[in-house]
């Protein structure tokens, strides 16, 4: 992949920033409180929470590559597959076996989806394939919780939950958060790999181009949206083990995708490396605001702080960090 | 020749697969509407009877479903159990009809305008189990004489029957539990002169819920000398990691406080973990003190304190009563027995002890029929539900008893504090009573300010 020397620049310059701003605060206000290991401990706790923001946007790059479609449903898909591995497990099924019968699950989602709601819609625009999408969440969210039921429920993989210092102990950081960045590195780079180098990932770009001209050339476009589904479905399962384990399965983690649309917004729709930067910048970046910034204005601003970010990138890079440059000549 | 034979054939398959497809169609079509049409058939059956009607608004739905379910449960048992056990009240049987809101105002209200003229009598109260919906109601039940009763939410002041004479607020408001929160750590630390000089923490929901007990605390900090932090959480609260690298990290407070909502609450918890922040100097307010909450936060919970205005535990008289008479004969409403004595079942509970204390109060007085909402509003602004009764009612130590008047739409407003253990919440203190002096004072302002706003003159209470 070749990166651009502006997008390089951009990330440069904010980093640049979410180390002046902060300093500067500090020098400037009573209220806030700055030391080098207090901001380097809210900058890597934010990267590390930006990770679990990327472990979303994933899903929503992978249907948006293959459809140019933004999928609504992605969070209650996360919802979903975890509401489903943990109810196979509760009915008695080891938590291995219920991983693998909750794939199964997703990739019959994925052919469902294909037959009932993206077949008859070739070719439509790409409106009535998003509003097809919000059908599927409110179905998703509904039926998963009729079957499962709406309680919340415990997801307990193991996974070690304490906090632990580090760099001769300045610095705190929850075992959790390095094992979920661990997992998402992993999962971002097999999906990497995927798209770069195997045939069924050059016709899904090809697919993202132009729904007619790939048919014509050959590209089974039912095939390739039930296999982008069943991916989506794959990285929504990992995103719900992981929001499952820190949150508990719960209508909530619906609410997930909220988190990642910023992150898509600056890191750009169709780009998986994307995906992960844009969850960096937005995770370290929403915190440093709220532990340097939000003093000064009242607290409470992470949320908010995200979507200015993001926006903020817009006005240099509108495509996003990494999403293509469209190009149309009249 | 064999070429068009061939190719008429596949016309013919052709069309005969689409006739297929359109008889299937129609097929589910009329499905769908018979399942339609059974649903229309069957919603009047509930509305035809000819007992007291009683209107649940709840929550079994949505991103709150966890906390809504088992106060539903605890409800809807109440009321299944004085119809089983006494063929309802003083003869007249109940008859429940649950609307869900999912937790939503606008759906709210809407099963409030869709319930209110059920039965023969309309409904006799309004309970409606989130302050959005309240907020939007308090108009609408003074025109419809309707009493809104809410258990531990809404607007504090409406403990002030004076503007208010269709609100109760009974047993405990907000500020009575920001008041009962700091009387509790001046215990823990030997005194209210010892707070001198402590850092309290307020981890809120930043919605009009989370900021309720702020200007009790910012009172009290005044009064007795500790140093007050607020930290708004952004709804719904998924992420809080900058929130308490603040407090667990740079302000080190000596306790906090937590006025949270829904998922806010376990992640809350686990983040205080994640700081090394002791669970036993964090207290939260009843809605912060769910099992469900607890559930998620794991081992992470244990120590972890919460206010609670009714008693924790599924071993008291009511009960064994619902054991038996209910779930024995599978009429319980729960998914299963052990969801008895999560504290939302037991406040949901104590919501139907107190209108149906209110319905029996009042055919005391009007007579044994269905009672209208101002009949139940009469009943209400003399409710006395006393320990002698509660032992009648198998609940003696799981709620506090209730004495309301004209004026006085609270009570005494007294909460306990509770302990999580892993298991569950076990209570770690006596009822403590609020400071009502200071109280008092406070909703009679407040709610002076709401008369003046809205045109309203008190009415006479002596």
């Amino acid at each position: 992949m070749r990166v651009e020397r502006d997008v390089i620049y951009i990330i440069f310059a904010s980093l640049l920033l979410m180390v002046i701003i902060p300093w500067s605060a500090g020098m400037l206000s009573e209220d806030i409180f700055f030391e080098w290991p207090f901001f380097f401990e809210v900058a890597i706790g934010g990267l590390l929470a930006g990770v679990m923001y990327s472990l979303v946007a994933l899903g929503f790059v992978l249907i948006f590559k293959a459809s140019g479609v933004f999928n609504f449903a992605q969070g209650a898909m996360v919802l979903f597959s975890a509401l489903t591995l943990v109810g196979l497990n509760e009915m008695g099924l080891p938590m291995w076996l219920s991983i693998i019968a909750t794939l199964i699950v997703m990739l019959i989602l994925a052919i469902a989806i294909e037959r009932v709601v993206l077949r008859s819609l070739v070719n439509q625009e790409h409106i009535i394939l998003f509003m097809a999408t919000i059908g599927i969440a409110y179905f998703l969210d509904g039926f998963g919780q009729t079957i499962w039921g709406s309680e919340v429920k415990l997801l307990d993989l193991g996974f070690s939950q304490n906090p632990d210092f580090y760099f001769g102990g300045l610095i705190l950081i929850n075992d959790f958060d390095l094992i979920a960045a661990g997992i998402a590195g992993v999962l971002v780079i097999a999906l990497a790999l995927f798209f770069q180098y195997t045939r069924i990932g050059r016709a899904l770009r090809a697919v993202a181009d132009d729904h007619q001209a790939a048919l014509s050339v050959g590209i089974p476009l039912k095939h390739i949206w039930v296999i982008v589904w069943a991916v989506a479905g794959i990285v929504a399962l990992v995103a719900g083990i992981m929001w499952g384990s820190k949150l508990g399965v719960q209508f909530s983690l619906a609410l997930i995708a909220l988190k990642a649309l910023p992150v898509l917004i600056l890191g750009g729709f169709t780009s998986v490396p994307g995906a992960i930067i844009g969850g960096l910048i937005i995770g370290a970046g929403e915190k440093l605001a709220e532990v340097f910034i939000a003093p000064m204005i009242g607290g409470g601003i992470e949320d908010w702080f995200a979507y200015m970010l993001a926006l903020a990138f817009l006005v240099f890079r509108p495509q996003g960090l990494f999403g293509e440059k469209i190009i149309e000549r009249v | 020749m064999h070429d068009h034979e061939s190719a008429q054939d596949n016309l013919r398959l052709f069309r005969w697969r689409k006739q297929r497809v359109n008889i299937n169609k129609v097929k589910t079509g009329l499905i769908a509407a018979a399942v339609g049409m059974a649903s229309l058939v069957a919603a009047p059956a509930v509305m035809a009877a000819d007992g007291q009607f009683v209107g649940s608004l709840v929550y079994r739905t949505g991103p709150y479903a966890p906390g809504g379910i088992p106060w539903a449960d605890g409800f809807a048992d109440y009321i299944n159990l004085l119809n089983e056990r006494d063929g309802g009240i003083n003869g007249v049987k109940l008859d429940l009809e649950e609307c869900d809101t999912a937790y939503n105002t606008d759906k709210g209200v809407e099963c409030y305008e869709r319930m209110k003229g059920n039965g023969p009598t309309g409904m006799p109260a309004v309970m409606p189990l989130s302050t959005g919906v309240t907020y939007a109601l308090l108009d609408r039940v003074v025109a419809d004489k309707i009493p809104l009763i809410t258990s531990g939410y809404g607007r504090a002041d409406g403990a002030d029957g004076t503007v208010f004479p269709y609100v109760f607020v009974p047993p405990a408001t907000y500020w009575g539990g920001a008041d009962i929160a700091i009387n509790y750590i001046a215990s823990e630390e030997g005194g209210y002169g010892n707070l001198k000089g402590k850092k309290v923490a307020l981890v809120y929901h930043d919605s009009a819920y989370g900021k309720e007990p702020i200007k009790t605390l910012e009172a009290l900090a005044g009064q007795h000398g500790f140093e007050l932090s607020l930290f708004p959480v952004p709804h719904p609260g998924l992420e809080q990691k900058a929130t308490w690298l603040k407090i667990g990290r740079q302000l080190r407070p000596d306790y906090v406080l937590m006025w949270g909502w829904g998922v806010m609450n376990a992640t809350a918890i686990k983040e205080a973990a994640a700081v090394n922040f002791p669970r036993e100097k964090f207290i939260g307010v009843w809605w912060s003190g769910n099992d469900a909450d607890m559930v998620p936060a794991g081992k992470a919970a244990v120590g972890y304190k919460s206010l609670q205005f009714n008693g924790v535990g599924a071993d008291f008289d009511v009960h064994k009563m619902i054991k038996t008479v209910l779930y024995g004969n599978n009429k319980g409403s729960a998914k299963s027995v052990d969801g008895i004595g999560e504290v939302a079942y037991n406040r949901g509970l104590q919501s139907a002890v107190i209108l149906t204390e209110a319905l029996r109060s009042a055919m005391g007085e009007f007579g044994n029929k269905p009672m209208t909402g101002e009949q139940v509003q009469w009943a209400m602004d003399r409710l006395d539900i006393t320990e002698a009764r509660l032992k009648d009612l198998g609940a003696e130590g799981l709620f506090d008893p209730i004495k309301l008047s004209c004026s006085d739409h609270q009570g005494k407003g007294r909460a306990k504090v509770t302990q999580w253990d892993g298991k569950q919440w076990k209570a770690i203190s006596d009822w403590i009573e609020p400071n009502s002096s200071m109280l008092r004072g406070m909703y009679v302002e407040s709610a002076a300010a709401y008369a003046k706003e809205k045109g309203i003159t008190p009415r006479d209470c002596k």
